[in-house]
């Protein structure tokens, strides 16, 4: 091995970025390369979906820091670089352009990546996907010139997209295979709540409803095909079926992968000196009791957080409770834990005013709270869950019982 | 440009120029003020970005919202009267110079 070989990160998303500034936050002085295939400095995605089109928010505003910050703190910011393969006995990272960089510890940070829509005309023009800055930059020149707007996919970024759509005043109508809009994700009784108000801002959904061709003109994509025979207009197509784990540099170096790097809760993966982070890990997550693979900006950070301080040789194993959230016009929804398998539902809250909370229980224990412009109870229901503190279903029903109140006899 | 003096808990500070705008969450993540987090992205939604505001500068802001004042019950560190999110306080030349605390604690 090379001497003076540090930590190479492989990935400029949320996981990589945050590995690189905890090592340093934590006083780690090796050397530090943070590889990244987009051209642009790391930045946050998740406004990309949301304010990002609507001009609230200029490219720069998304960084997570200045490109100086960078340089100051000996980290190696390579852009525009992609990572070709792994030399597992020589400690080696293999570059596109032929070189290769001698690590000490590697860290895979390498995401996800679109799942594509597998019909016929999928490759049309107008036809988009919606990850990175690129993508939703050709979006909007796109949103530009169009009045139709479909949706393949009720997921969160599907409708995320869908609410800035209809605040442009585009037609917009979202297409749903399931039969419930973010089935995967959340629970039938916040499905409802959501498809209220899409429907409430003018968009037309329409659940249970396969996609079997994208159909165009001169390459032009003009329409999307129903599988029930229905046809939609549509010179804009945005499609959000969901990511598959980047994993292809791990499988090819032969490290166990399933359904992601399999890594522990330190992030390590089935070889001592690569670690990996974020969306493309799988792990037995000890809330969820099960192996899982979390798609979300907390499990990235925390993912970073976790692999630095195991690099930096001050491990902490990751145990942090799920968290999520989605902007939908003036919707702010916050989700903690884990809602899937539970057998009651408790609301807190207005539902009919839109300022409400649900609280899953599973055999009478709390398992996750989702809040819909209620903050405070998810801060509080964060707290109450990482503590393994249940209210009971009629203080959580009870608006002015106050949660903050359990929280604090218990750490007192 | 809007100047933002933040005051790291350990008493260094850091002098930003802010385009107006942005508000003092980004700047202090973007330049990398130790001491605020703003893991929500700025959406009033974590309160990780908690600050004190210098006495001089609190009445030029405007009022914290029904949501921000929620969020300030959330705060890790002790709320005062001079408590903001920093994420919902936007540069602005009627701000020029503001100095801001930073707590020991964001979560």
């Amino acid at each position: 091995m090379d001497e003076g070989a540090g930590v190479v990160i492989v990935g400029g998303g949320q996981a990589g970025y945050q590995t690189a500034e905890s090592l340093r936050q934590l006083g780690h002085t090796g050397a530090i390369a943070l590889i990244a295939a987009e051209d642009f400095p790391p930045y946050q995605r998740p406004p990309l979906s949301k304010a990002y089109l609507l001009g609230d928010v200029d490219r720069h505003r998304l960084k997570f820091r200045t490109e100086a910050y960078y340089a100051e703190h000996g980290i190696d910011l390579r852009l525009g670089t992609e990572a070709t393969g792994i030399d597992r006995a020589g400690k080696r990272l293999l570059l596109a352009d032929g070189s290769s960089l001698a690590y000490r510890h590697l860290v895979l940070a390498t995401g996800a990546r679109v799942r594509l829509l597998p019909v016929p005309g999928a490759g049309l023009m107008g036809v988009h996907y919606l990850r990175s800055l690129a993508d939703v930059e050709a979006i909007e020149r796109r949103l530009a010139e169009v009045q139709h707007v479909a949706v393949i996919g009720a997921g969160f970024i599907g409708l995320e997209f869908a609410a800035v759509a209809r605040k442009l005043d585009k037609r917009v109508t979202v297409l749903e295979a399931a039969p419930r809009v973010m089935a995967r994700v959340v629970a039938p009784e916040l499905s409802g709540f959501f498809d209220e108000t899409h429907r409430a801002h003018g968009v037309d959904i329409r659940c249970d409803t396969g996609v079997v061709e994208i159909a165009g003109r001169d390459g032009q994509v003009t329409e999307v095909v129903c599988a029930d025979g229905h046809c939609v207009p549509a010179g804009l197509v945005v499609v959000g079926i969901g990511v598959i784990p980047e994993t292809g540099l791990a499988d090819a170096c032969g490290l166990t992968c399933a359904d992601g790097i399999v890594v522990d809760g330190h992030g390590r993966t089935s070889d001592p000196a690569i670690f990996a982070a974020g969306d493309c890990t799988s792990y037995h997550h000890p809330f969820a009791g099960q192996r899982i693979r979390l798609e979300s900006v907390q499990n990235a950070a925390d993912q970073g957080r976790t692999v630095a301080a195991a690099i930096a040789g001050q491990p902490r194993p990751y145990d942090t409770v799920p968290w999520f959230w989605s902007d939908q016009y003036d919707v702010k929804l916050q989700m903690v834990g884990l809602s899937a398998g539970c057998d009651r539902v408790v609301l807190r809250g207005d539902r009919a005013g839109g300022k409400f909370s649900l609280f899953h229980y599973r055999a009478g224990v709390l398992r996750a709270v989702d809040s819909v412009n209620r903050p405070a109870d998810h801060i509080q229901a964060r707290k109450l869950l990482a503590a393994g503190l249940s209210p009971t279903p009629g203080q959580a029903g009870d608006a002015e019982f106050k949660l903050k109140d359990l929280v604090d006899a218990a750490s007192a | 440009m809007p100047k933002v003096t933040y005051i790291e808990f350990d008493g260094t500070e850091r002098h930003v120029e802010l385009p107006a705008g942005w508000s003092l969450m980004q700047g202090a993540t973007l330049n990398g003020v130790d001491g605020i987090e703003g893991e929500c992205g700025g959406s009033c939604g974590c309160a990780t970005c908690h600050v004190y505001v210098d006495e001089a500068f609190l009445d030029k802001l405007e009022p914290p919202s029904e949501t921000e004042e929620e969020m300030l019950e959330c705060t890790a560190a002790p709320r005062e009267a001079n408590s903001r999110l920093s994420c919902q306080i936007k540069a602005d030349p009627r701000i020029d110079g503001i100095v801001v605390r930073l707590p020991e604690t964001q979560t």
